[in-house]
């Protein structure tokens, strides 16, 4: 096509110029730009990576893992803030669990649709908005004071409970939505009551996507140091927690501790922990991953 | 309720043992409000006009009796666990504002909520006392506002990348990427803000002061992206293609129908997306509690140590502050304060969502 160059319907000037180089060059240069904003997240996370890293990938051993902490940076180790993390992490998962996936059954298949139920729904979308600190507030008041449990892993594990929740509830409302009608009035036509149905067909369908969303809601709270903070975790902690009751550090307000000390020293010990923390949550966000994208497929 | 006469006649024709059609009418289908009655009701008039085979006389007896007893137990019992279960996310709701508003409500008996509210000194931990929150208010609006100016336009940009440019491969590859910049612990992204940000921004300031508000703003920037990226991609993505076709059929090229076309058509969820990454950052507590210092100010120099609410909070608790002095019962009015704003925020970005969202069907 040879248009021409001015004058012409395509290309021209005046009323019915259509600027077709000015408007093809904005365009590469928008698609540019909005590569560019996308590459600043990544690179802002490898260059995030690779600090902690060398800053702390020296400090990494055997002897860090189990050792206690210490006044001297040299000796430092994680021993009791990896046990009360494992601790947390456990009593967290047995409480949200079940009162999350019980929530969201509840408003999918019980549920009849009225002021209640959307009272109920508004009100764990609006706490998922929560800051994690005012979560912490109400542990502080509710966990360690009214009832008694004192600065423990249990106060601490309740409390993350409560912070994870909604993003459970909704995550797992989303998996059990995902479940085709056909599936229940199938159990349904064969004799099967609401609840076996939802036992025997829904759940067994969702629980990838439930189990996704649970295992992203956990790893979240295995990051968490506000809430614990305000519950009274940050503590030097020179001894493992052995039962729910005993007081406990967590990996990530070690870290803190570590980063508010003056020596330079703690400052790779502080970098050390953060790594095994990010292993951490990269193993449990890496399932996550594996899980949906299994599930994804099946679909 | 309104469908159980239709769904006991739908079970009559089928000659299925007493129990199980009991069963059936009873408690699953004829009691249920929720989706599989409403399919059942768009079934039942086609199910109503077959014939009944074999007439009134092998009408199965047991229909509308009550469901065998153990199963019917067991059936109102789950449903009744399942009930209390729900309740625990109201009774955090619940428990949040009992615990603010009491404690609060105790801190106003000594300090005048018009003190509290309007005082441009926050001094509670040594004398002379000042309980005046503008200046942690302003600490927070301050670095969340450096974050919004960093996150806004990158997230948005991002997500018009994945949602209009981005192959399939590639997005596949970002997504969990940005997952898992969402997904770093707090606590480390102070560690980075500190020993990483701080250094390189005396490069360009060297007076700025070791902990300050620009360091903090610039990683919480970073830390919501994700949050920005993936709901506005949502709204994105969820206008429909008929409109980009229109667009393109008009002469428009990408850009334009990415920018005049898509992103007008997905403002709601958009604006909403902006809205909730503001109030995350307005929540955050250990970034600004390792790297924008503990110096509550009322200031808009970004080069400054500020302090913010959440920090505040997180530094009293640290402490050995008496319970029940006023400077202890601050860390609740506080709350309190932190909690309407990021409550407000939260419903303001519903209604926006629900009021302006547009409806493609």
């Amino acid at each position: 096509m040879n248009r021409p160059q001015q004058g012409g319907l395509a290309g021209g000037t005046g009323l019915f110029n259509t600027r077709q180089q000015t408007r093809k060059r904005m365009g590469s240069a928008f698609a540019v730009l909005c590569f560019l904003a996308t590459a600043v997240g990544i690179v802002f996370l490898a260059v995030l990576l690779i600090d902690i890293v060398r800053d702390g990938a020296g400090r990494l051993s055997s002897a860090f893992l189990s050792g206690m902490p210490s006044r001297f940076p040299a000796r430092a180790g994680i021993k009791p803030a990896l046990v009360g993390s494992l601790w947390t992490l456990g009593i967290t998962a047995l409480v949200s669990f079940p009162l999350g996936v019980g929530t969201a059954i509840w408003l999918e298949e019980y549920a009849p649709n009225n002021r209640f139920t959307r009272l109920i729904q508004t009100n764990i979308a609006n706490l998922a908005g929560v800051p994690s600190i005012v979560y912490g507030i109400l542990g502080l008041a509710v966990f360690v004071r009214l009832f008694a449990f004192g600065e423990c892993v249990l106060a601490g594990a309740l409390t993350l409970a409560l912070l994870i929740l909604p993003v459970i509830i909704i995550s797992s409302q989303e998996a059990i939505r995902a479940v085709p009608n056909s599936i229940r009035l199938g159990a349904y036509a064969l004799g099967a009551t609401r609840w076996e149905t939802i036992r025997d067909q829904v759940l067994p369908l969702a629980l990838p996507g439930v189990l996704t969303g649970t295992i992203l809601a956990l790893s979240r709270a295995v990051g968490e140091a506000a809430p614990l903070i305000m519950i009274g975790a940050l503590a030097f902690v020179p001894f493992v927690p052995k039962t729910p009751l005993d007081e406990f550090t967590v990996i990530p307000i070690q870290i803190f501790d570590w980063i508010n000390r003056p020596q330079a020293g703690f400052h790779e010990v502080a970098a050390a922990a953060s790594i095994v923390l990010l292993i951490a949550l990269l193993t449990l966000n890496g399932t996550a991953i594996l899980l949906r994208n299994r599930f994804s497929r099946k679909r | 309720m309104r469908n159980e006469k239709e769904a006991s006649g739908w079970r009559e024709p089928p000659p299925a043992s007493p129990d199980h059609s009991a069963g059936m009418g009873e408690s699953s289908v004829g009691n249920s409000n929720v989706s599989p009655a409403d399919a059942a009701t768009r079934i039942l008039p086609q199910m109503a006009m077959t014939p009944v085979r074999g007439g009134a006389d092998l009408r199965p007896r047991g229909l509308g009796q009550p469901m065998a007893g153990r199963r019917q137990r067991k059936e109102r019992g789950v449903q009744f666990v399942l009930l209390l279960f729900s309740a625990v996310s109201i009774l955090t709701t619940i428990g949040i504002v009992a615990v603010l508003v009491a404690e609060a409500f105790a801190f106003f008996r000594e300090i005048s909520i018009f003190e509290f509210l309007t005082g441009t000194r926050w001094t509670p931990l040594f004398q002379p006392q000042h309980f005046g929150v503008l200046p942690l208010l302003a600490g927070s609006v301050l670095i969340a506002a450096g974050a919004a100016i960093i996150a806004l336009p990158l997230g948005l940009a991002s997500a018009i990348y994945l949602s209009e440019y981005a192959q399939e491969r590639t997005r596949r590859i970002i997504k969990p990427i940005l997952e898992i910049l969402a997904g770093i612990p707090t606590v480390v992204y102070g560690y980075f803000a500190l020993t990483f940000v701080t250094p390189m921004l005396k490069l360009i300031w060297p007076e700025m002061d070791f902990f300050n508000a620009l360091s903090a703003s610039i990683v919480m920037g970073v830390m919501i992206i994700p949050m920005v990226s993936s709901l506005s991609e949502d709204a994105l993505s969820a206008v429909p293609r008929a409109l980009r076709e229109g667009a393109y059929a008009l002469g428009a090229n990408k850009f334009e129908v990415a920018t005049r076309t898509v992103v007008p058509a997905a403002l709601s969820g958009v604006i909403a997306s902006f809205i909730l990454a503001i109030s995350r950052a307005i929540g955050e507590t250990m970034i600004v509690t390792i790297a924008a210092g503990a110096t509550p100010r009322l200031t808009l120099n970004p080069l400054e140590s500020v302090q913010t609410m959440t920090a505040y909070i997180a530094q009293v608790a640290q402490g050995d502050v008496a319970h029940g002095t006023t400077e202890y019962r601050s860390i609740f009015a506080v709350g309190l304060t932190l909690f309407a704003l990021t409550l407000l925020m939260n419903i303001v970005s519903n209604l926006v969502l629900a009021k302006y969202r547009e409806v493609y069907e």
